[in-house]
């Protein structure tokens, strides 16, 4: 619903991190009422981009970008996310921003609250002015019949649900004077279908008042209904800015993904016919990354792959199962029942676990390789340990614990000075490596790898994934690899399943299209419950 | 049935203390006008004190401990009074504007680091009680009658450095309370003092609706979202620390006014710990307190204290066990209002978690076992 003046423009933005380029040659105008759709995978950009436009202080620390701004025809840069704010432009995030005790209005009037002032406020500045209540009220009505939504000005956040939570933040942001730009992130991500429409008609009424929103959602068939156009983001880099008339939901999938790369044949073992890893119903409550409901199983000797975007469970998996995190339902490894909430329990069902959290769960970072690396099997297993006194305690056995070390220095190609280095002085990769011989050193039936290559450079991701694919050829240890990377996972894995809102979308083998992987993570596939194909 | 449960759940803490005081009123063998004239007296002496609790959690800092050093202030003001030999009401008006500035230093001081300690405040504001002893002590006994001079007699220590460990306060007792005192019946009621209290009481209720309250609310509540918002956080606790130690420096003062001598080196301290316990009993925690928690807690601590001693007496025979009371209602109250509080947290996680188990759990009953 544009009414054709420009409101936004942005010229070249480069931007990178440590010689990391992370957006390159970004350029893109927004006219008046009119709402464009932003849409990418993980790490193409767009956070970075939304950090820049807002001024947030992390953009200046790391060097600042390249490029120009321009809101109205003028040059911006702002400093803080404040002169943003100033300038007109309000942002919803992904996370909730409100007060739980606090009303719905207390929380669209906050920290600017209508004032009455009094005497104490000469003497002890403005801070002592009494809030009129009657005028924050008048403000959130006025808000709230803006966004044409219905809510209770008096309601408790910590009482609504979620969807007027959703529309409480989106009320703040209206209820600033003078605002000419939204900027939606993921905003419909927590909604039921019914909310999401409703806060599409509420957009659309919003822009029809000549506010612009840029919005930013994997959903989407709500990006093709609501969206004037529609940009999007690959690897830093615009690959398409077009109208949204006439596009098809799969054309951005397969826009997003990318081109069908060919992706290496790899030589896969064959996996048995036998069921190894059985999950029902397992739910885990990892902060951020929920898991609601999830049934899947793995075959002997497969490498099975779990994808999907950030925050929408697929690391909860994994660490629910090992019993990091409260979980329940039904999980059996090889027939026997794995007892959850108790990682010690899980370490003895043959499973290890090479966490995404590599310098916090993953290593002792001022101790020695070697005592990383035999660490879990020392306490798991009660390996590399001697008995004293008839096994009344045991001391460490430090010729076996380098030996082990040594053996899984030579066979993983570690960089190090030697055993006794202390692990926080290597580089990611090789920590990385460390923590999987951490795990291999259970000699475990079932591993799973939770974003084995987050972080580390291309050659030592190479040599990972070429390890856990000698590992599972070799020793028919049974994988699964849970990873942000949708390539990676296609290029190693026997089946990959998409998780979408904590529940899994679809199983795919890795030979399928591209947008057919998109079209899961946008929650879009066929099939919700996911099957073993 | 279950409105009832959710009330005991809520309202543990005062309900098992209340419960104590209404045995143990029988077993102390004392008159229902004595159990009321020592209420009367008690709640005007102490209960200002326990209001400077409110704020800090208010402003989500949980309970102040730190307000000793406010408490300390109080005291150096009454010194100064004491030793200047300024009487009655006009001694408690030098008391107090020696103190104010003092403890606006000092809490100033303890907000900034309590906010270096987010998350840790309560032990934090503890061991600043302590480490303010350490250098309240080398002011009172060293810089106290060498650096000042002491010009009273009865000020000094008896072989002449620094101040007394027992400070006779007759000069200045009942400085506020005997302004206007008024008879009803068996029952003297010190009108100044309590017409005090009401003004802070207002004071409070008004502060909670200004712009700062409102900061505090929210900060008390959702430090990063609050930050987001443009409230600049770490001043709005150091406020909040500043106003709870101002008025815990009146506070002492009140309290010790209506005393009459005060233990130089331990009065302050005693102070930190009946105040946070008579809050907790009131049916505060540390993240929500009322006026009328501190108005509970106040009447049910000093019932406890008025019956529980003489009880324990009848019933052990043993006047050491009376002393044992007070020490373990004091303790045993924080102690057990902050496991309270954590079970309660944990409580409220669970029943979080109960509705994500639920609804996989619902899936499986339905049968969509892949």
């Amino acid at each position: 619903m544009s009414t054709g003046t420009r409101l936004l423009s942005l010229r070249g933005i480069s931007k990178e991190f440590y010689g990391n380029v992370v957006l390159e040659d970004i350029s893109f105008d927004l006219d008046r009422g009119q709402i464009i759709g932003l849409v990418g995978e993980n790490g193409a950009g767009k956070t970075t981009l939304m950090r820049i436009l807002f001024g947030m202080p992390v953009i200046a620390e790391t060097g600042g970008f390249n490029g120009t701004i321009e809101l109205d025809g003028q040059p911006v840069a702002f400093k803080t996310p404040f002169d943003a704010l100033d300038a007109g432009i309000g942002m919803v995030h992904q996370e909730f921003s409100l007060i739980p005790g606090f009303s719905t209005t207390e929380n669209i009037a906050l920290n600017r609250e209508s004032l009455k002032t009094n005497f104490a406020c000469d003497i002890f500045g403005k801070r002592m002015s009494v809030l009129d209540r009657v005028t924050m009220r008048e403000r959130a009505v006025k808000a709230i019949h803006t966004l044409g939504v219905k809510l209770d000005p008096d309601m408790l956040v910590s009482e609504m649900p979620v969807g007027h939570k959703q529309f409480t933040e989106i009320a703040r942001e209206i209820d600033r004077k003078n605002v000419k730009l939204l900027v939606l992130d993921e905003p419909t991500a927590v909604l039921t279908e019914t909310e999401a429409e409703v806060l599409l008609s509420s957009m659309r009424a919003l822009a029809a008042q000549g506010i612009s929103i840029i919005f930013i959602s994997h959903r989407l068939h709500e990006i093709t209904k609501v969206a004037d156009k529609i940009v999007v983001l690959r690897d830093g880099k615009i690959v398409k800015d077009v109208p949204v008339a006439g596009v098809s939901v799969q054309d951005i999938a397969a826009w997003m993904v990318g081109r069908d790369v060919k992706t290496k044949a790899a030589h896969l073992s064959v996996c048995k016919d036998s069921v190894y890893l059985n999950v029902e119903h397992l739910w885990v409550d990892m902060p951020g990354e929920t898991v609601r409901d999830v049934s899947f199983q793995v075959m002997e000797g497969e490498i099975f792959g779990i994808g999907g975007l950030a925050g929408q469970g697929k690391l909860g998996i994994a660490n629910g199962v090992m019993g990091l995190f409260p979980a329940g339902g039904q999980v059996t490894v090889g027939g026997q029942d794995v007892i959850l909430n108790n990682p010690h329990a899980a370490l003895n069902s043959d499973i290890a676990f090479v966490s995404e959290d590599r310098r916090g769960v993953g290593l002792l970072l001022d101790e020695s390789l070697e005592w990383n690396i035999a660490f879990t099997a020392m306490q798991a297993k009660r390996q590399h340990l001697i008995p004293v006194l008839g096994g009344l305690f045991s001391v460490r056995d430090e010729k076996s614990m380098k030996a082990l070390a040594l053996e899984y220095i030579e066979s993983l190609e570690i960089r190090c000075t030697g055993p006794r280095q202390r692990a926080k002085e290597l580089s990611g990769g090789n920590q990385q490596k460390i923590c999987l011989a951490k795990a291999f050193a259970l000699k475990p039936k079932l591993l799973f790898v939770s974003e084995p290559t987050r972080g580390i450079d291309v050659g030592a991701k190479a040599i990972v994934l070429e390890t856990l694919r000698a590992y599972n050829r070799d020793y028919g240890m049974t994988i699964v690899m849970i990873s942000s990377e949708l390539e990676e996972l296609r290029s190693i894995c026997h089946r990959v399943a998409i998780v979408d809102e904590g529940k899994i979308a679809g199983i795919l083998p890795p030979t399928a299209d591209v947008a057919q992987f998109g079209l899961l993570m946008s929650g879009l596939g066929a099939g919700k419950n996911g099957d073993a194909a | 049935m279950r409105n009832v449960k959710s009330f005991v759940a809520d309202n543990i803490v005062t309900l098992i203390f209340l419960t104590i005081t209404i045995i143990a009123i029988p077993f102390s063998g004392l008159s229902g006008s004595y159990i009321i004239s020592n209420l009367i007296d008690r709640f005007a002496r102490s209960s200002f004190l326990v209001f400077a609790l409110i704020l800090p959690i208010m402003a989500g800092m949980g309970i102040n401990f730190a307000m000793v050093l406010g408490a300390t202030a109080g005291q150096i003001g009454l010194i100064f009074a004491v030793d200047h030999n300024i009487m009655g009401t006009e001694g408690l008006i030098l008391a107090t504007l020696v103190g104010i500035p003092l403890s606006v230093g000092l809490g100033w001081f303890s907000g900034q680091v309590l906010n270096r300690a987010r998350g840790r405040e309560m032990v934090t504001g503890f061991i600043l009680g302590y480490f303010m002893d350490g250098i309240y002590q080398f002011f009172g006994l060293y810089i106290m009658g060498w650096l000042i001079p002491i010009r009273t007699a009865q000020v000094m220590q008896i072989d002449g450095g620094g101040v007394r460990n027992t400070l006779a306060l007759e000069s200045v007792r009942g400085g506020l309370d005997k302004i206007v005192s008024l008879k009803v019946g068996p029952f003297s009621i010190p009108v100044v003092t309590f017409a005090v209290i009401a003004v802070l009481c207002l004071f409070i209720i008004w502060f909670r609706r200004t712009k700062l309250g409102q900061d505090m609310r929210a900060i008390g509540q959702e430090q990063g979202i609050s930050h987001a918002a443009g409230i600049n956080v770490d001043r709005t606790r150091i406020l909040a620390i500043v106003i709870s130690t101002v008025l815990a420096c009146i506070g002492q003062i009140i309290y010790l006014q209506n005393l009459g001598n005060m233990f130089t080196y331990t009065s302050q301290r005693q102070a930190g710990y009946y105040a946070a316990a008579a809050i907790l009993v009131g049916g505060a925690t540390v993240s929500k307190a009322s006026i009328k928690n501190v108005f509970i807690g106040v009447f049910l601590v000093h019932a406890l204290y008025i019956t529980t001693p003489l009880a324990g007496k009848a019933l052990f025979k043993s006047a050491m066990v009376g002393q044992y009371m007070s020490d373990f209602i004091n303790y045993g109250i924080i102690a057990s209002a902050l496991v309270l509080h954590a079970w309660k947290n944990k409580r409220a996680a669970d029943l979080a978690r109960a509705g994500l188990r639920m609804s996989a759990e619902a899936q499986a009953a339905a049968g969509g076992v892949a």
